[in-house]
């Protein structure tokens, strides 16, 4: 590589600064990023926080292998393997509706891009309103068995995750709402990816605590 | 009536909103636990014990806290107006009437010259601090028995110590990678500087928890907080696990902007091997920093929710007590990489400058960086070997905790090359980066001993660990990091500190420091515990008493040398001599141009043409730095003889070689 991957042209805009500070004798001027440089920065910032977050969920799964385990090999929590699939299956088709959203804003196509988001937040709240519901009739009490410990903690971690997620699409379709975004929408963009990277977490999550091992025969 | 003016305009400061909106974020999160615990019938008493039902009042009060005083410092406004659809500020600094320059460094500010320094503020704050902490048990261990301190005292000190140094040492890299990353690749700010503020002021509410777990009962765990202690110990324990796990957020949007801001915001002509070493090693830490710090958060989360909430984890009979040590180095044996990567950065930046001579082998030294960042997650379980681990892994983790050695080997013959009949300068720099070189030398020597089997089971949990850690962290990091102080005191501040005492601060800290560690290693190859308040002088050869006492005297004098540095660099602030502005003829960027540099460092780009560090090659550029920013006094006023002598140290290679 030869050069810095952005190369900034002289037809960059130059803003004079109008309030110049301590240095009065040779003006301010503030060298403003193309788009789609500004772009190419938000992107490599997003992914390395997912990368980040890649550790720590990679740091529950370890977690989940080591302990949930007996002599008989893997164990797992005692769960509603129907409820477990229905919202596995919510919150992957909140995945394509929010896909179909990012495209129809792209096109400048807001009324759609609304619909599949709104429609996108509201499987969120269905799918976290499922584990809620799940907690309620767990099986096994969060401190007193080490798979109900796992299991409340993973889908509290990844509940977290997916509310955090719920509000930010939320600020994102409230501000596509206001007409903020147009071939520029990096926060319809950051807010999808998001929502893919909760999504995938929860496939792991969702193998890890439902499919794996055997429920252990307590007493 | 000047000094109550200014007492008075606090009140209008970024910090002063923080702590009212971190009050109020702490008694609404009081408030909130509280009823919804009574509303179902569980006890609020306080107590400190380790059951105490404040245990989870504690973990949402940490939460509540940091983000009222995050709101309150002003460091989130933007991010909220844009989630209602408002525009934001523009991010750049608007001097407001009635606020002096120096509020600044109290508000949120998005430049990252201000948030350098803000970090190293903060840093050297909590180094006092830790320091302190240091020398009173220090003083303790003069003498057998128990006479100033408790057991327990003894116990939190110790603990808080090393929490404490930790962040002391994370924020002294964060001042250095944000004040010196855009200058050194002449970008104008950094990537994202909104983030960039925000990661900072994440810190002082972090540090406020931190050290207010002093006043709830401590922990007695040490700084590793191992389960099943850390879930006996006092309340203080859950303020520490909180707050270092809202520290990590700090550690992660730091990297995050820094490795986006050296990517992408490099200038024209400046390709990722003609990158200063230092920002190799800023690059290397990030990205350490981005992915370890969140295993360190897990075990910490894990540990928290065990004593708030008793999930299992770490119970003997339900869970594992090993998992928590393997996720704990996991990410706790990369962080000293994270500490000393930058500081072995500034050895190499530091040494061509003092010698006049160009760095010798600058893709090895670059390389070496992050060889050594990739080795750190493999090593991790050297630290476990007296734990329940499998006896088979102890093997292969020592087998890459030697190979470590190699890239580290690297850098130091690099080192010895590039001053090898170089012209060298003795100037207060010049001492604390050969200082450092010294000290990590022994750091590494002392390595081995501890990382093979054989003789680690012996030195496990001994004074000669602690002493190998501290000498490896004093070479690696404080006196590196002490070194760009004084490196840099010109540029930011365009003053010139006072040599003299310079040299004086170098003499008492080197000397105290080196005696210390070697009182320490004998002591702990003679069986000398680490972590006990009282010993038994007739263990060993029987002289524990005389090597500590020694070892305390030795602590003292170390310790009471940054006094000095502190004293020099506030005197030299206000009546220091008007510094040139390149006082060591350096070709680095940021020397280019005036001190301290303006707001936005560069007005235009610099062209990058050559390579960084060609010191004493006739006829070599390395920028071509814009006219209207060049500072005016270019090369007229130097601080020593042998740079203003100028001149290639090397004769100019005769035409035809």
């Amino acid at each position: 590589m030869s050069t810095s991957i952005i190369e900034r042209s002289a037809a960059q805009q130059e803003v004079a600064v109008a309030h110049d500070t301590h240095d009065e004798h040779h003006g301010h001027h503030i060298i403003e990023f193309t788009p789609q440089q500004r772009l190419a920065m938000n992107r490599l910032g997003f992914w390395l926080f997912l990368i980040s977050e890649t550790f720590l969920f990679s740091g529950i799964l370890v977690a989940r292998i080591v302990l949930l385990r007996n002599e008989d090999g893997f164990t797992r929590p005692e769960l509603d393997q129907q409820l477990g699939l229905l919202i596995t299956s919510i919150l992957l088709l909140s995945s394509f509706a929010i896909n179909f959203g990012e495209v129809a804003i792209s096109r400048g196509d807001r009324n759609i891009f609304l619909a599949a988001f709104g429609a996108a937040i509201l499987m969120g709240f269905v799918f976290t309103g499922g584990v809620v519901y799940e907690w309620s009739i767990a099986h096994d009490s969060p401190s007193e068995s080490i798979e109900g410990g796992m299991f409340f903690f993973m889908t509290g971690m990844h509940a977290l995750h997916v509310i955090t997620g719920i509000g930010f699409l939320i600020a994102v379709w409230w501000n596509g709402y206001l007409g903020n975004y147009d071939e520029n929408h990096w926060g319809v963009e950051a807010s999808a990816l998001y929502w893919h990277f909760v999504d995938v977490v929860w496939v792991f999550f969702y193998v890890a605590l439902y499919l794996i091992g055997n429920v252990p025969h307590h007493g | 009536m000047k000094i109550l003016g200014a007492i008075l305009s606090l009140r209008k400061t970024g910090l002063f909103g923080g702590i009212i909106g971190g009050a109020i974020g702490a008694a609404f999160g009081v408030f909130l636990t509280t009823t919804i615990r009574s509303l179902q019938g569980l006890s609020n008493e306080w107590s400190i014990e380790a059951d105490s039902p404040w245990n989870v009042i504690v973990l949402v009060v940490s939460v509540t806290f940091t983000l009222g005083f995050l709101i309150g410092v002003g460091s989130m406004t933007d991010w909220l107006k844009w989630t209602i659809g408002r525009p934001g500020s523009d991010g750049h600094y608007h001097p407001r009437k009635g606020k002096p320059y120096w509020h600044r460094f109290l508000d949120m500010d998005t430049n990252h010259k201000i948030v350098g320094i803000q970090y190293g503020l903060l840093g050297m704050i909590v180094f006092l601090v830790g320091g302190t902490f240091a020398l009173i048990f220090r003083t303790e261990l003069a003498q057998p028995g128990l006479q100033y301190i408790s057991a327990d005292d003894y116990n939190n000190l110790i603990g808080l110590h090393g929490q404490v140094m930790f962040v002391a040492v994370l924020l002294g890299v964060g001042a250095m990678a944000n004040y010196l990353v855009p200058l050194m690749i002449g970008a104008q700010d950094m990537a994202f500087p909104r983030l960039n503020g925000f990661a900072f002021w994440i810190n002082v509410p972090a540090v406020i928890l931190l050290l207010s777990g002093l006043f709830v009962g401590g922990f007695d765990t040490g700084w590793t907080a191992y389960p099943p202690l850390s879930l006996k110990a006092q309340l203080g324990m859950q303020l520490s696990l909180s707050a270092v796990f809202i520290l990590g957020f700090s550690s992660i949007f730091g990297a995050i902007n820094l490795i986006v801001t050296t990517f992408l915001m490099r200038a024209p002509g400046m390709s990722l091997f003609r990158m200063p070493i230092f920002v190799w090693a800023v690059l290397a830490t990030s990205l350490l920093q981005l992915t370890a710090t969140q295993f360190l958060g897990l075990s910490f989360l894990m540990v928290a929710l065990q004593r708030a909430a008793g999930l299992p984890f770490f119970d003997p009979v339900l869970g594992d007590v090993t998992l928590y040590q393997h996720l704990f180095w996991f990410y706790s044996h990369p962080t000293v990489y994270i500490w000393v990567l930058p500081g072995l950065g500034i050895i190499s930046e530091l040494l061509p400058v003092f010698s006049r001579k160009p760095l010798f082998g600058y893709s090895f030294i670059a390389l070496s960086s992050a060889g050594i960042a990739i080795m750190g997650y493999l090593v991790w379980a050297h630290h476990m070997w007296a734990s329940a681990m499998d006896p088979f892994l102890r093997i292969p983790f020592m087998l890459t905790t030697l190979l470590v050695a190699v890239p580290t080997g690297v850098k130091f013959f690099s080192w010895l090359a590039t001053m090898w009949e170089g012209r060298i300068v003795f100037a207060t720099p010049m001492y604390f980066t050969l200082g450092a070189f010294v000290l990590f030398l022994l750091g590494g020597l002392t390595g081995p001993p501890s990382a093979l089997v054989v003789t680690g089971l012996h030195l496990h949990d001994s004074h000669f660990v602690v002493a190998h850690f501290h000498i490896t962290v004093f070479g690696g990091f404080i006196f590196a990091y002490f070194a760009a102080l004084y490196y840099w005191f010109p540029k930011m501040t365009g003053r010139m500190y006072s040599e003299t005492l310079g040299k004086l601060h170098f003499i008492l800290m080197f000397v105290g420091f080196i005696v210390f560690a070697l009182m320490l290693f004998r002591m702990g190859l003679l069986g000398m515990r680490r972590r006990i308040a009282d010993y038994d002088p007739l263990l060993g050869s029987g002289d524990f008493g005389d090597l500590n006492t020694i070892a305390t005297i030795a602590a003292f004098v170390s310790g009471f040398s940054v006094p000095i540095m502190l004293f020099n660099f506030v005197y030299s602030l206000a009546y220091g001599r008007i510094a040139a502005s390149n006082p060591w003829r350096s070709r680095g960027l940021e020397w280019q141009i005036s001190s301290p540099p303006p707001e936005l460092n560069y007005s235009e780009l610099p062209q990058i043409v050559g390579n960084p560090y060609d010191y004493g090659l006739a006829g070599s550029v390395y920028a071509i730095v814009a006219p209207q920013d060049r500072a005016k006094d270019q090369l007229d006023q130097v601080e020593h003889p042998e740079i203003a002598a100028g001149g290639p140290a090397l004769p100019a290679p005769a035409a035809g070689d």
